[in-house]
């Protein structure tokens, strides 16, 4: 049984290192437009997707063919919705504005990296984020409005004022 | 349409170079996962252990105490027809 046990665990690793180097990439690229922050400086998004691979690590032999990139992404878009409801997200989480997301909510974010980024189906991102199918599309065409329709340059000067240093 | 046009001006500006992904977090990931594992099995373990643990009381207790016995009448039923 211990030598059962073992060759189970060597096969997760392995299995888990290759799906690592196949999906972190896109997966950490999604998490740094959630968070909208700098490419290069991302702490929160390796932070969020570090503890999203780790909840799929912990249920690989458990996955029963459910893709477990699917199961990282979900988690990680629900992890991020918790977060911003927790923290507000303006006080924490100042949006870098070499993102191009920075000048938008995070849940306007969140709507439009699943739906246009992953390309996530109404229905299914509505029933991850717990809102109505309407709802959702609502959301992303206001998003891809104020994306389009503003100029990039300008940073919001609405967040200057509010925002307060921790 | 305007609509799939401006959904793929969006899906443009989201798009970018991949970067290199820093290798901690795979070690990292693993090193959290594997403790999420040991954590959920010593979990397991110990409520198994709860379980055993009282089905034997129970059994002991039901084996010493005979529920299912009737009690021996302490009332002396009331005598007639003398």
């Amino acid at each position: 049984m211990l030598e059962r046990h073992a060759s189970r665990a060597t096969r997760r690793a392995r299995e888990f290192e290759a799906f690592v180097a196949g999906a972190a990439g896109r997966l950490l690229h999604a998490a740094t437009l959630l968070t909208a922050e700098a490419p290069d400086d991302n702490p929160r998004a390796r932070r969020l997707l570090t503890r999203s691979l780790a909840h799929t690590y912990a249920s690989w032999d458990r996955l029963r063919g459910e893709d477990p990139y699917d199961r990282t992404r979900s988690h990680l878009a629900v992890r991020f919705a918790r977060g911003a409801w927790h923290h507000g997200g303006l006080g924490r989480s100042r949006p870098d504005p070499a993102s191009p997301l920075a000048p938008l909510t995070p849940q306007e974010r969140l709507v439009l990296v699943l739906r246009l980024y992953e390309g996530v189906a109404e229905e299914q991102t509505a029933a991850l984020l717990g809102l109505s199918p309407e709802r959702v599309r609502a959301i992303c065409h206001r998003a891809t409005s104020a994306l389009l329709h503003r100029p990039r340059g300008p940073a919001p000067a609405v967040t200057a004022t509010k925002a307060v240093p921790s | 349409m305007s609509g799939n046009n401006r959904e793929a001006a969006v899906r443009r500006l989201l798009e970018q170079a991949p970067r290199p992904v820093p290798p901690e977090i795979h070690t990292e990931a693993v090193r959290r996962g594997g403790r999420m594992l040991r954590r959920r099995t010593l979990a397991r373990r110990v409520l198994w252990l709860l379980l055993l643990a009282a089905s034997l009381a129970f059994t002991v207790w039901a084996l010493t105490a005979r529920p299912w016995v009737e009690p021996p009448s302490e009332t002396t039923p009331p005598l007639s027809g003398w």
